[in-house]
C-alpha cells in the first residue's frame, strides 16, 4: 500500500479523532468511579474532547483552494465537507452538554459514544464522494441514531421512536442502496465524479434513479412525503437526542443531497430542481400548516418543533433549488444558523422540562417572570426561525430567497414568504404563553427554572451565535460561499 | 462629518436596551433613568442632526458605509436628506416623551424599555439606511417587538387579538416588498442593495410599472393605506400608550417613508403609472376614516381612527407626485407625528385615571387635567388643520398639489376637513368639558411633571411650526427636490 | 420712533397676542388684577390705531405702511400687511370695541384668565383679516378667529336653554351653538380654502395685488380642463358663500341667532361688532376685486339675498319674545344692507361711464361701509344693554318685562338712544349709512330696495316693539326694588358708542371722507 500521506491525515483528522475520543471515553468508563461526579464528568471530557477536535479541524484540517480526493477518490477534501464537519462537531459537542444532565443518557458511557459515531458517520457523509463510501457513511450514522432514539428503554414513546426510526429507516436506506446501485449500474463507476457522463440526459431510467435515492435521502431530511416519521420520533425520543437529530442529522444528509445531485446529476438540473421545488412547497406548507395543530394548552412543543424543522428543511431546500453557487451558498448558511437556532430552541425545551417534567405547550406558561432569561433565549430562538433581524434567520431567509429569485423561481420565493407569515404565527403564539399567560396561582417567584452549568453554557454560546449569525454575518457567508464553490 | 453620528443615533436605544436588559427586574428606578438617559440622549443628537442638515448642499449627508456582506453587495450604510431628517428628530422627540409617559408602569419594566428601545433602534435605522438590505433588516425589528409590548402590556380585551393581527399585516406586507425589492436586486444587474447606486439602476418602464405596486402598497401596509389598514385602529386601541405614541406617531411614517424611499424613488415610472388609482385609494383613507371616527364610542378607537384619515393626506401627496405634495406630506408626517403621539398620551393620562374610554361615560375632565385639555384642544385644532397650527402648514401644499393633478380629489377631500373638525370637537367637549360624572370625583389625580413637560413640548412645538414654518419646511423641500429629480429624469 | 412707524401695523396685530401672554403669567385668582390689566393693555392697539389714522395719507392709493416677511416660502406665501382706508376703518372699529367689551366683561367670574387670554387671541384674529395683503395669511387669520369664540360662547354662555338636537337629547344651548357656529362656518369657508389652493397654485403667488392684476388679466382659454370664465364663476361662488355664511346673509345666517343669544354679553358684543363684518369686508376686498364680471352679472343674485336678509330679518326681529334673539336677527337685517349697497355697487360696475350710475354705485358703497361701521357701534350697544338688563333680572323674555322706565330712567335713556341709532333715525348715524345705501340701490337696483323698504319699516316696528316691551307701560310689580340703575362702568361702556353715534349722525364728514377716498380708490 502507498503510504498514507500527511495530507490524507490531515483530510480526515475529524474522524480520526473521533474515533481516538471514542475509544478513550470507552476505556475510561469502567475506570471511573460510579458516582455523582461521573455524570457530569464523562460527558464534560466528551465535550471537551470534542471542542479539542473542533479547533484542531479548524487550524489544522482546512482544505485548500481545490478540491482533493482523499484515499482514493473515496472522500473529497473540499471546503463544503469541511464546513459540514464542523458544524456537526460544534452541534455534537452542545448534545453533549445537554446530556450531561439529563437523567439515564449521562449514566453510561454509551450514549456518548453513540454520539461520537454518529458524528464519525456524519463526518465522512459529508465527504464522501463514492456510492460505496456514501452509503457506508449513512449506515454508520444511522444505526446509533437509531438507538438513541429509544435509548429511554423505561419510556414507551422512546421505545415506540427508536423502533418506528429504525424501521422507517431502513427501508428507505433499503430504497437508496437500490437506486445506488442503479446508479452504478448505468455508469459501471462508483466515483460520483464520473456519474455525470451517464447522466447526461433525462431518460426514464434516470428518472427512476433519482427517485429511488430521493427517497433515501428525503428521508433523512425529512423532506414531503418521507416526513412522517419525524413528529414522532422527535416526540417520543430524549430531547437531546431530538436536538442533533433535527440539525446535525438533517443538515448531514442536505450536505449528502448537495454534493450528489451537482455533482452528479448537473446536466439534467432543470428536471431535479423541479422536483424538489414541488416537495420543497409542500414540505414548507405541510410543516406549518400541521404545526399550528399543536397551539393549545395540551399541544407538545417537541411535535411543534418538529413540523417547524420540516417546514424549515423546505426553506433549505429553496436555496438548492437555485441550483448556483449563491444558491448551494444560501442553503449552507441555512443549515447554520438553523442549526444554532434549533439546538438552542431545543435546549430551552430540555431545561424546562428537566424542571416541570412535562413538554406541553401550557408548561411555558409563565416562564417570562420564572427565569426571565431563559425566556429571552427562546425569544430569540423563536424569532430567529420566524426569520426576524437581528438574527441568523433573518439573513438566512432572505439568502436563500435572493439566490432563488436571482435563477428566476420567483415563485418559489413567493411560497417561501408566504409560509413565513404561518410559521410567525405559531412561534408568535408560543412566545405569547411564554410572556402573558400566567401560571396556575400566579405564584411565579415560587417555582423558579433554574439552569444548570452545561445548559447555561451550552445556550449562551448557541444564543450568541444565533445573533451572530444575524448580524456579523461575512465570516459565515464566505464560509458558506466557498463550500458552495468547491461543487461548481 | 466623520464622527458616525447616524450609526450612534440608531445603535444607541440598542445599546441601552440591552444594557437594562442586565438590569435585576427590581432595579425599576435604574432602567427607567438609564432609559430616559438614552433617550435625552438621542434625542440630543437627533436635533444635531438636524441643525446641521446643510440645506444650501441638499442630497444625502452625513453619510456612513460599512462593509457586510460584500458577496452580495450589501453594506451597513447610513444617510439622511432632507425627507428623512425631520422623521428622524420626531422619533427623537416621540422616544423621549414615550419614556416620560411610561414612567409608570410597573408590570415587567425591564422588558417594556428593552423591546420599546429595539423597536426604536429598528425606527431609526429605516430612517437612516441608504442599502435596501439594510431598510428591510430595521424594518422587521420595528415589527417584532410591536408584538410583545402589545400582546404583554396592552388592553386585556383585545390584546391578544390586536397583536397578532397587527404583527401578521405589517409581516405580510413587509414580505411583499422583500420580494419586489429582491426582484429589484436581481434586475439591476449591479449585485448590489446601496439605494444610492440602485437609484440610476434604470429599470425598464415594464418592469417598474409591474412591480410598484407590490413594493409600494407592501409599505403602504405599514402606513395604514385602505384596504389594508384594518391592523391599525385595533392595534391602537390595544397597545399601552407609548406604544400607542410610537405606533401611531413613528411607525406608520416608517410606511410611508419606505414607500417613498424604495418605490416612488427607485421605480419612478412605476409610480408615475400607477398614483393614478393610488390616489384614490389615499382619497379613502381620508374621507373614510374621518366619517369613522366620528361615530366610534370609544375615545381611543376615534384617535385611532384620525390617524388612519391622517396618514391617507401624507399618501395623497406622495400621489401627487408634485412639489407641493410632497412637501406637504413630508411636513404632516412631523406634524401628524407629534399630535397624535399627544393625543394618545392624553388618552392614556384620561384612561389611567377614570378606567374606561367610553366617551359617554367620560366628562368634565378639564377641572382636573387641565393641561391635558389645554394640550388636547392644541392637537386638535392641528388636526382639524387650523391655520397657524402645524397641520395647516402641512395639509395646505397637499391640497394645491392636488389641485395640480386632480381638482375634484380635492374639492371632495375637502369634506373631511369639517368632519373631522366636528368629530374632534364634539369629542374633546363630551370628554374634557360638561358635567364630570360623580363617580370620579376625587379619584381623577394629577399628571406627573415629567407628564407636564412632554405635554408642552408637544404644545410648542406643534404652534411653533404653525407659525413659523420655515423651521421644517426648507428642509423638506431638499429632499422634494431630490424626489422630483429623480421622478423627472427617470 | 423708528420701530413705531415701520411696524406699527405688526405691534397692532400682535400686540394683544404679547398681552395674552401677560396674562398668562398672571395668578388666576388675582380677578381685579388680571382684568384691568386686559383692559389696560387692550387699550394699546387702540392708541396705536388713532395714531395711524392720523398718519395716515388721504387720498394715496394702495396699501400704505406696508410690511412683508418670508413666511412660507414653499408655497410662495408671504406675511404681507397694509392698510387702506377700507381697512383703517375696520381696524378702528376692531380695537375701539375690544377694550369696551373687556370692560363690559367685568362681571365675568369663571376662570377670568382664560376668558380674557381667549378675548385678545381672538383681537388678533380679526386685525389680521383686517390688515392681511396675502390670500394665504387672509385665510389664515380668517379660520383663527374662530376659535376662541368657540369656547367663548361654549364655555362662558348662557347656562340655561337647552336644544334638542336629535331623538330626545337634549344639549346645553350654548354647546349646540357654538358647535354650530364653528361648523357652519368652517363648512362655509371650505370653497373658499379650495378657490385660494386654485389661484395660489395656478399663479404661484398669493400676494394680493398680484393676483388682483393677472385674475383679472385672466379672461379667456381654459384652465383645469373648464373656461376660465365656468372657472370663475365657481370660484365667485366659493368665495361668495364664504363670505355671506359670516355677514351673514339669508340663507346661510341660521347659525347667527343662536350664536349671538347664547353667547355671553362681551362675545355677542364682538361678533356683531367685528365678527359679522369680516364677511362684508372679504366681499369688498375680494369678491368685488378679483371678481368684477362676475359681481356684475350677479350682482342681482345677491342684490335678491340682501333683501331677503332685510326683509326677513326684520319680520323675525319682530316676532321674537327673547330680547337678545331680538337683537340677534337685527344684525341679520342691517347686514342685509351691507350687502344690498355692495350689490349696487357690482351691478354698476368698474367700466361704467355713466357718470350718475356711477355716483349711484359710490354712494351705495359708501353707505356701505359706514353701515359696517355703524352697525358695529350700534349692534356692540344692543347687545350690552340687553346684558344689561339680564344681569340684573335674569330674563331675557320680553313678557317679563315692563315699564322699567321709571325704576331705571338712565338705562331707558341710553336704551331708546341706542336703539333709535340702530332704527335709523335722523341726527344719528343709522340713517346716514342707511340713506347712502338706499339712496344709491334704488337707481340701480329699484324693484330691490323698494322690497327693501319693507324691511326698513318694519324695523322701525321690531325696535319700538322691543322698547316698549321692556322701557314703556305699566311697571311690572316683580322688579320694584329689584332693579339696580346701570352703573358707572356700564355707562363708560356706552360713553364712547353713544358718542359716536351722535357725531358720526350729526357731521359725517370726518369719517365718510375716509371712506369715499378709500371707495373712489378701490372701485373707481
Amino acid at each position: 500500500m502507498s503510504a498514507i500521506a500527511p495530507t490524507t491525515i490531515l483530510a480526515i483528522l475529524p474522524e480520526i479523532l473521533l474515533l481516538v475520543l471514542g475509544i478513550l471515553v470507552l476505556i475510561v468508563d469502567p475506570f471511573w468511579k460510579k458516582d455523582e461526579s461521573r455524570r457530569a464528568g464523562l460527558g464534560w471530557l466528551t465535550a471537551g474532547g470534542l471542542l479539542v477536535i473542533f479547533a484542531a479541524s479548524i487550524f489544522l484540517a482546512r482544505p485548500g483552494s481545490e478540491p482533493q480526493p482523499v484515499l482514493g477518490g473515496m472522500l473529497r477534501h473540499d471546503w463544503l465537507a469541511f464546513a459540514f464537519k464542523i458544524f456537526f462537531l460544534f452541534a455534537a459537542a452542545v448534545t453533549v452538554l445537554f446530556f450531561v444532565d439529563t437523567e439515564q443518557l449521562n449514566r453510561h458511557a454509551e450514549s456518548y459514544l453513540l454520539l461520537l459515531a454518529a458524528t464519525l458517520g456524519m463526518c465522512l457523509m459529508a465527504s464522501a464522494a463514492d456510492l460505496v463510501m456514501l452509503f457506508l457513511a449513512i449506515e454508520t450514522t444511522s444505526i446509533p441514531l437509531y438507538i438513541l432514539a429509544g435509548f429511554l428503554t423505561q419510556d414507551e414513546k422512546s421505545a415506540e421512536s427508536g423502533f418506528k426510526y429504525m424501521l422507517f429507516g431502513a427501508m428507505t436506506s433499503a430504497v437508496l442502496l437500490y437506486g445506488l446501485s442503479l446508479a452504478y449500474g448505468f455508469s459501471g463507476k462508483t466515483d460520483l465524479l464520473e456519474l455525470s457522463a451517464s447522466f447526461a440526459s433525462f431518460s426514464p431510467l434516470a428518472l427512476g434513479t433519482i427517485f429511488l435515492i430521493l427517497v433515501g435521502l428525503a428521508f433523512k431530511v425529512s423532506l414531503f412525503p418521507f416526513h412522517f416519521w419525524a413528529p414522532d420520533v422527535y416526540e417520543g425520543a430524549p430531547t437531546p437526542v431530538t436536538g442533533f437529530l433535527s440539525t446535525a442529522s438533517k443538515a448531514a444528509g442536505f450536505a449528502v443531497l448537495m454534493r450528489l445531485f451537482t455533482t452528479a446529476f448537473p446536466a439534467i438540473s432543470k428536471n431535479w430542481t423541479w422536483i424538489l421545488a414541488i416537495l420543497a412547497t409542500l414540505t414548507m406548507t405541510v410543516g406549518n400548516l400541521i404545526a399550528l395543530a399543536q397551539l393549545k394548552d395540551e399541544g407538545n412543543i417537541k411535535r411543534l418543533l418538529a413540523y417547524s424543522s420540516i417546514a424549515h428543511a423546505g426553506y433549505a431546500m429553496i436555496g438548492v433549488v437555485a441550483f448556483s453557487e449563491m444558491g448551494i451558498a444560501s442553503a449552507v448558511f441555512y443549515l447554520i444558523a438553523y442549526l444554532l437556532t434549533n439546538l438552542a430552541a431545543f435546549g430551552i425545551v430540555i431545561a424546562l422540562s428537566r424542571v416541570v417534567g412535562s413538554d406541553s405547550i401550557a408548561a411555558y406558561k409563565g416562564l417570562s417572570r420564572r427565569n426571565p432569561t431563559l425566556a429571552l433565549m427562546m425569544l430569540v430562538a423563536f424569532l430567529s426561525l420566524s426569520g426576524m433581524p437581528p438574527f441568523g434567520g433573518f439573513v438566512a431567509k432572505v439568502f436563500v430567497f435572493t439566490a432563488a429569485i436571482e435563477k428566476g423561481w420567483i415563485w418559489l420565493a413567493v411560497v417561501g414568504v408566504l409560509n413565513s407569515i404561518i410559521g410567525l404565527y405559531y412561534y408568535l403564539t408560543v412566545l405569547k404563553y411564554i410572556y402573558l399567560y400566567r401560571m396556575e396561582g400566579e405564584n411565579e417567584e415560587l417555582h423558579p427554572v433554574p439552569l444548570t452549568r452545561p445548559y447555561a453554557l451550552a445556550l449562551a454560546v448557541l444564543t450568541i451565535g444565533v445573533i451572530m449569525t444575524g448580524v456579523i454575518v461575512a465570516p459565515w457567508v464566505r464560509l458558506a460561499m466557498n463550500a458552495a464553490s468547491g461543487l461548481f | 462629518m466623520h464622527f458616525p453620528i447616524l450609526s450612534i443615533i440608531v445603535f444607541i436605544p440598542l445599546v441601552a436596551g440591552l444594557l437594562i436588559l442586565l438590569y435585576k427586574p427590581d432595579q425599576k428606578k435604574a432602567i427607567r433613568v438609564t432609559a430616559l438617559t438614552a433617550a435625552a440622549l438621542a434625542l440630543l443628537l437627533s436635533i444635531i442632526v438636524y441643525i446641521a442638515y446643510d440645506k444650501s448642499v441638499g442630497g444625502y449627508q452625513f453619510l456612513e458605509q460599512y462593509k457586510w456582506m460584500p458577496f452580495l453587495g450589501i453594506s451597513l450604510k447610513f444617510g439622511v436628506d432632507g425627507m428623512s431628517v425631520p422623521l428622524i428628530l420626531l422619533t427623537g422627540i416621540v422616544m423621549l416623551t414615550g419614556v416620560m409617559i411610561s414612567w409608570g408602569i410597573e408590570d415587567r419594566p425591564r422588558e417594556f424599555f428593552a423591546f420599546l428601545f429595539i423597536l426604536a433602534t429598528g425606527v431609526f435605522g429605516v430612517f437612516s439606511s441608504l442599502d435596501l438590505f439594510m431598510l428591510f433588516f430595521f424594518y422587521e425589528i420595528a415589527v417584532f417587538p410591536m408584538y410583545l409590548l402589545i400582546v404583554i402590556w396592552g388592553w386585556i380585551k383585545t390584546r391578544e387579538y390586536a397583536a397578532m393581527k397587527l404583527t401578521l399585516y405589517l409581516f405580510i406586507g413587509s414580505v411583499v416588498s422583500l420580494v419586489g425589492a429582491l426582484v429589484m436586486y436581481w434586475a439591476s444587474g449591479l449585485h448590489t442593495f446601496d439605494m444610492l447606486l440602485l437609484e440610476h439602476a434604470h429599470f425598464t418602464p415594464e418592469f417598474q410599472k409591474l412591480w410598484f405596486p407590490f413594493v409600494f402598497l407592501g409599505f403602504a401596509v405599514l402606513g395604514g393605506i385602505f384596504p389594508f389598514h384594518n391592523w391599525s385602529p385595533d392595534g391602537h386601541v390595544a397597545a399601552p400608550t407609548a406604544v400607542s405614541m410610537f405606533h401611531a406617531g413613528v411607525l406608520m411614517k416608517l410606511g410611508a417613508f419606505a414607500a417613498l424611499r424604495v418605490g416612488i424613488m427607485l421605480l419612478p415610472e412605476g409610480a408615475k403609472f400607477h398614483m393614478k388609482w393610488i390616489i384614490f385609494l389615499a382619497l379613502v383613507n381620508i374621507v373614510y376614516g374621518a366619517f369613522i371616527a366620528m361615530v366610534q364610542t370609544d375615545f381611543k378607537y376615534v384617535i385611532g381612527f384620525s390617524s388612519v384619515s391622517h396618514m391617507g393626506l401624507v399618501m395623497m401627496g406622495f400621489a401627487t407626485l408634485t412639489p407641493e405634495g410632497l412637501t406637504g406630506a413630508g411636513v404632516q408626517m412631523f406634524s401628524h407625528g407629534v399630535m397624535t403621539a399627544l393625543f394618545f398620551a392624553a388618552v392614556g393620562m384620561v384612561y389611567d385615571r377614570a378606567h374606561t374610554r367610553e366617551i359617554s361615560e367620560l366628562g368634565g375632565m378639564i377641572k382636573f387635567l387641565p393641561l391635558v385639555a389645554i394640550g388636547f384642544i392644541i392637537a386638535s385644532l392641528v388636526s382639524m388643520g387650523m391655520p397657524g397650527f402645524s397641520g395647516f402648514v402641512a395639509e395646505f401644499p397637499i391640497y394645491m398639489g392636488l389641485w395640480k393633478t386632480r381638482w375634484l380629489i380635492a374639492v371632495i377631500a375637502a369634506i373631511s376637513i369639517v368632519v373631522t373638525a366636528a368629530y374632534i370637537l364634539l369629542v374633546v367637549h363630551r370628554v374634557f368639558f360638561g358635567y364630570m360624572p360623580t363617580k370620579f370625583e376625587g379619584h381623577i389625580g394629577p399628571i406627573n411633571n415629567l407628564d407636564k413637560m412632554a405635554l408642552v413640548l408637544w404644545c410648542v412645538i406643534m404652534i411653533g411650526l404653525g407659525l413659523f414654518p420655515s423651521l421644517m419646511v426648507p428642509w423638506v423641500q431638499t429632499g422634494v427636490q431630490h424626489v422630483l429629480a429623480l421622478l423627472g429624469g427617470a | 420712533m423708528e420701530l413705531l412707524t415701520n411696524h406699527l401695523l405688526t405691534l397692532i396685530l400682535f400686540f394683544p397676542v404679547l398681552a395674552a401672554l401677560v396674562l398668562l403669567w398672571l395668578p388666576k385668582r388675582q380677578l381685579k388684577l388680571i382684568r384691568w390689566t386686559a383692559l389696560a393693555v387692550s387699550l394699546i392697539p387702540f392708541l396705536l390705531t388713532v395714531y395711524l389714522w392720523t398718519q395716515f395719507k388721504l387720498g394715496q392709493a394702495g396699501f400704505q405702511f406696508e410690511e412683508q416677511y418670508t413666511w412660507y416660502a414653499a408655497i410662495h406665501s408671504t406675511f404681507h400687511i397694509g392698510v387702506d382706508g377700507l381697512s383703517l376703518m375696520m381696524v378702528l372699529l376692531t380695537t375701539l370695541l375690544m377694550p369696551l367689551a373687556l370692560l363690559a366683561s367685568f362681571n365675568i367670574k369663571d376662570h377670568v384668565k382664560a376668558y380674557m387670554i381667549l378675548f385678545l387671541l381672538l383681537e388678533t384674529g380679526m386685525l389680521g383679516v383686517f390688515l392681511s395683503v396675502d390670500l394665504l395669511i387672509f385665510f389664515v387669520f380668517w379660520e383663527v378667529g374662530l376659535v376662541p369664540m368657540y369656547f367663548l360662547i361654549n364655555q362662558w354662555g348662557s347656562e340655561k336653554g337647552e336644544r334638542e338636537i336629535w331623538k330626545g337629547v337634549k344639549v346645553l344651548a350654548r354647546n349646540y351653538a357654538s358647535l354650530k357656529f364653528i361648523i357652519y362656518t368652517m363648512a362655509g369657508s371650505l370653497g373658499l380654502f379650495l378657490a385660494i389652493q386654485m389661484l395660489g397654485v395656478f399663479f404661484q403667488n398669493y400676494d394680493l395685488p398680484v393676483l388682483y392684476q393677472k385674475w383679472n388679466a385672466l379672461t379667456s382659454g381654459t384652465m383645469l380642463g373648464l373656461s376660465v370664465s365656468t372657472v370663475k364663476t365657481v370660484a365667485f361662488w366659493a368665495f361668495v358663500v364664504a363670505f355671506a355664511v359670516k355677514i351673514p346673509v339669508w340663507p346661510f345666517h341660521t347659525w347667527l341667532p343662536d350664536a349671538h343669544t347664547e353667547a355671553p354679553t362681551a362675545g355677542s358684543m364682538i361678533l356683531a361688532g367685528v365678527l359679522l363684518k369680516l364677511g362684508a369686508y372679504g366681499f369688498l376686498r375680494l369678491v368685488l376685486p378679483l371678481y368684477p364680471a362676475e359681481s356684475q352679472r350677479y350682482a342681482g343674485a345677491l342684490a335678491f339675498l340682501a333683501v331677503m336678509a332685510i326683509v326677513f330679518g326684520s319680520f323675525a326681529s319682530y316676532g321674537q319674545r327673547d330680547f337678545k334673539r331680538l337683537v340677534a336677527y337685527s344684525s341679520v337685517n342691517h347686514m342685509g344692507f351691507v350687502l344690498l349697497g355692495i350689490a349696487a355697487a357690482a351691478k354698476v360696475g368698474i367700466h361704467s361711464t355713466d357718470a350718475a350710475l356711477n355716483l349711484s354705485s359710490n354712494f351705495a358703497l359708501n353707505g356701505a361701509v359706514l353701515q359696517m361701521f355703524n352697525h358695529g357701534l350700534s349692534a356692540a350697544g344692543m347687545f350690552f344693554l340687553v346684558g344689561v338688563i339680564y344681569e340684573r333680572t335674569h330674563t331675557r323674555n320680553l313678557d317679563d318685562y315692563g315699564g322699567l322706565f321709571p325704576l331705571v330712567p338712565v338705562y331707558g335713556g341710553i336704551l331708546i338712544f341706542t336703539s333709535m341709532a340702530s332704527l335709523g333715525l335722523p341726527g344719528l348715524n343709522g340713517f346716514v349709512s342707511e340713506f347712502l345705501v338706499v339712496r344709491g340701490s334704488w337707481p340701480v337696483l329699484t324693484v330691490y330696495t323698494a322690497v327693501a323698504m319693507i324691511g326698513l319699516l318694519f324695523t322701525g316696528a321690531f325696535i319700538l316693539k322691543g322698547i316698549k316691551s321692556v322701557l314703556h307701560g305699566p311697571v311690572n310689580e316683580r322688579w320694584v326694588g329689584h332693579l339696580s340703575e346701570i352703573n358707572t362702568r356700564e355707562i363708560l361702556v356706552m360713553a364712547p358708542l353713544m358718542a359716536l353715534m351722535l357725531v358720526i349722525g350729526i357731521y359725517p364728514a370726518w369719517i365718510l371722507d375716509v371712506i369715499n377716498k378709500a371707495v373712489t380708490m378701490l372701485f373707481g
